[in-house]
């Protein structure tokens, strides 16, 4: 695979940072975006931009044809079933909110046990605060293990008959622990409790089969997989979405309006509320061709070469403490250095070209329990190279050097 | 800008060795701050005696070499000062890293003002900013708030 072909496809590395070029390892985060999805959302507003659904005209026509378009590009790149299990939101979170929402009103109710994990990004976690809120529901928390991941067992030994959700992210965002999905939601399904994914992580880097998989819902955020920012998508499984009642109102997702009742369309126009963000769902079929390009195969295969390369430099390193160890780990490092604060190493980093996150990532729950306030995180993209991962190692050098004197 | 202005000796040695770290004796006044973005964490304790002078001052808290020399500096200079001279030296430092001005002050030593002076490198990090502000910001909520024992 040629890496540098890959990257000249993105036009940020040709500028330089800090007078450096350019080591992104912020991709869990967000990624950057190549150039055809940046044309793609340019070209659009150009030459095709009208609203999508509401009007006879030509560019109407066009334009929702467009957007449509990337609803079926996603429905096969998660091979879901149909495309009206496909819902455009605006990122991972409000997926999320839509799920906890929309089934923790109907189904939800005093005593009810919600189960996540300790591994869950606060999107995860938030908005079943809301129904434990609002409901008197209980929220139950998978424990994570010394390797930082979490096993089946312990989410066995957690389920009750109060146990009405399982929410669990596929691969976590802090120790790269790729979680056992299928199994858990084979488990899950033997006691009929829906399966929620937090896919953000696993997106852009693992083939996510929602016939294999088996969950019922799973929600991922269109920017980090090259994608526009302003777009998440909310795969559900349809048997939820017939049951399941509107989320927010507003105009586009009715039926029939009248002064003493509305009715409701079916899925996914039922949950699409308002003017979506439109050139940037025409956009994200551009990161999908991308991907799809490459093959995620490929994507996975030599993002985990370079993430083993990274892990093993810095392994050597004794100042370094790496967070986890899981057995099954996607390209995500997150490291402490003794006696040096993360927000000092991301600044010191930084000024060598390399962008790493500093903080707590979204999951204190996490951080809490390892007993640190924060981690640094070097997360990886298809255009990361086993070179970027020994300017990140000399960077850390620097660092060490700095607080030496 | 060059990232040896940041981390300067002053900073990094404050940032190792705290000065003024822990509650101090018979603090009437104390507040606390939390960056949620980052997890630092800063508590100030102080002594406000009866001719209003900030007798005794200390803190307590976790975060980045910036933050911790931030606060050791400030219970540093700030210790012995009157009520008000300790908000004019607070407030004179908040201006230094809002633009180009330096401490003028004239009840701060030579060393006094280099210490403080070696924070000003932050303001060309503006997402480090609040690194170096929060315990000044903290330390008035704390001098301004209400006595302890009252």
């Amino acid at each position: 695979m040629d890496i540098s072909f890959i990257k000249s496809q993105f036009p940020i590395f040709k500028n330089k940072i800090n007078g450096k070029s350019l080591v992104y390892l912020d991709n869990a985060n967000s990624s950057q975006k190549p150039t055809k999805v940046i044309e793609r959302i340019s070209n659009f507003y150009s030459k095709e931009f009208s609203n999508v659904g509401r009007s006879v005209h030509s560019l109407a026509v066009t334009a929702t044809n467009r957007f449509e378009e990337t609803r079926d590009l996603v429905k096969n790149y998660v091979n879901a079933k149909s495309r009206e299990e496909i819902i455009f939101t605006k990122n991972a979170t409000e997926a999320i909110n839509l799920v906890a929402s929309t089934y923790g009103e109907k189904f939800i109710d005093k005593g009810d046990e919600i189960l996540i994990t300790e591994l869950e990004h606060h999107a995860n976690y938030v908005p079943w605060h809301f129904i434990r809120e609002k409901k008197g529901a209980v929220i139950q928390f998978a424990k994570f293990n010394d390797r930082g991941e979490v096993e089946i067992d312990e989410i066995k030994k957690l389920i009750t008959n109060k146990t009405k959700l399982i929410g669990i992210t596929h691969l976590s965002n802090v120790t790269g622990a790729i979680l056992p999905i299928k199994k858990i939601a084979d488990l899950a399904k033997s006691k009929n409790i829906p399966v929620l994914v937090d896919g953000c992580q696993a997106a852009p880097h693992l083939k996510i089969d929602m016939q294999e998989l088996g969950c019922d819902f799973y929600a991922f955020s269109c920017h980090k997989m090259y994608g526009p920012t302003g777009v998440g998508v909310l795969y559900a499984k349809k048997e939820w979405l017939d049951k399941l009642p509107p989320y927010q109102g507003g105009g586009g997702m009715i039926e029939e309006v009248k002064k003493d009742k509305i009715t409701f369309p079916g899925s996914p126009t039922k949950y699409e509320a308002g003017t979506l963000q439109t050139a940037e769902v025409v956009g994200f079929a551009e990161s999908i061709r991308f991907m799809e390009n490459i093959g995620i195969k490929n994507i996975t295969k030599h993002e985990k070469e370079v993430m083993e390369y990274g892990l093993e430099k810095l392994k050597k390193n004794n100042s370094v403490k790496i967070i986890g160890d899981p057995k099954e780990k996607g390209s995500i490092i997150s490291f402490t250095i003794k006696d040096i604060h993360p927000h000092d190493i991301a600044t010191i980093l930084d000024d060598d070209g390399v962008a790493i996150r500093a903080g707590h990532h979204c999951c204190q729950i996490l951080h809490d329990k390892v007993g640190v306030a924060a981690t640094a995180r070097a997360s990886l993209g298809i255009y990361n190279t086993k070179e970027d991962m020994d300017v990140l190692c000399e960077a850390i050098e620097k660092c060490k050097k700095i607080f030496e004197k | 800008m060059e990232l040896k202005e940041l981390y300067q000796e002053i900073i990094l040695d404050h940032g190792k060795n705290p000065r003024n770290k822990g509650k101090c004796d018979k603090f009437n006044k104390d507040a606390k701050a939390h960056n949620p973005l980052c997890g630092d964490k800063v508590h100030i304790y102080l002594k406000l005696n009866k001719d209003k002078k900030v007798e005794n001052l200390s803190f307590e808290g976790e975060g980045c070499a910036i933050s911790l020399a931030s606060a050791s500096i400030l219970t540093d200079v700030i210790k012995g000062k009157d009520f008000f001279t300790a908000k004019k030296i607070t407030n004179e430092f908040l201006n230094v890293i809002k633009d180009e001005k330096i401490i003028s002050t004239d009840t701060l030593n030579e060393d006094q003002k280099t210490s403080i002076m070696s924070l000003s490198g932050v303001k060309e990090f503006p997402m480090r900013v609040k690194c170096a502000t929060m315990a000044w910001h903290t330390f008035i909520s704390a001098l301004e708030g209400d006595n302890k024992n009252e």
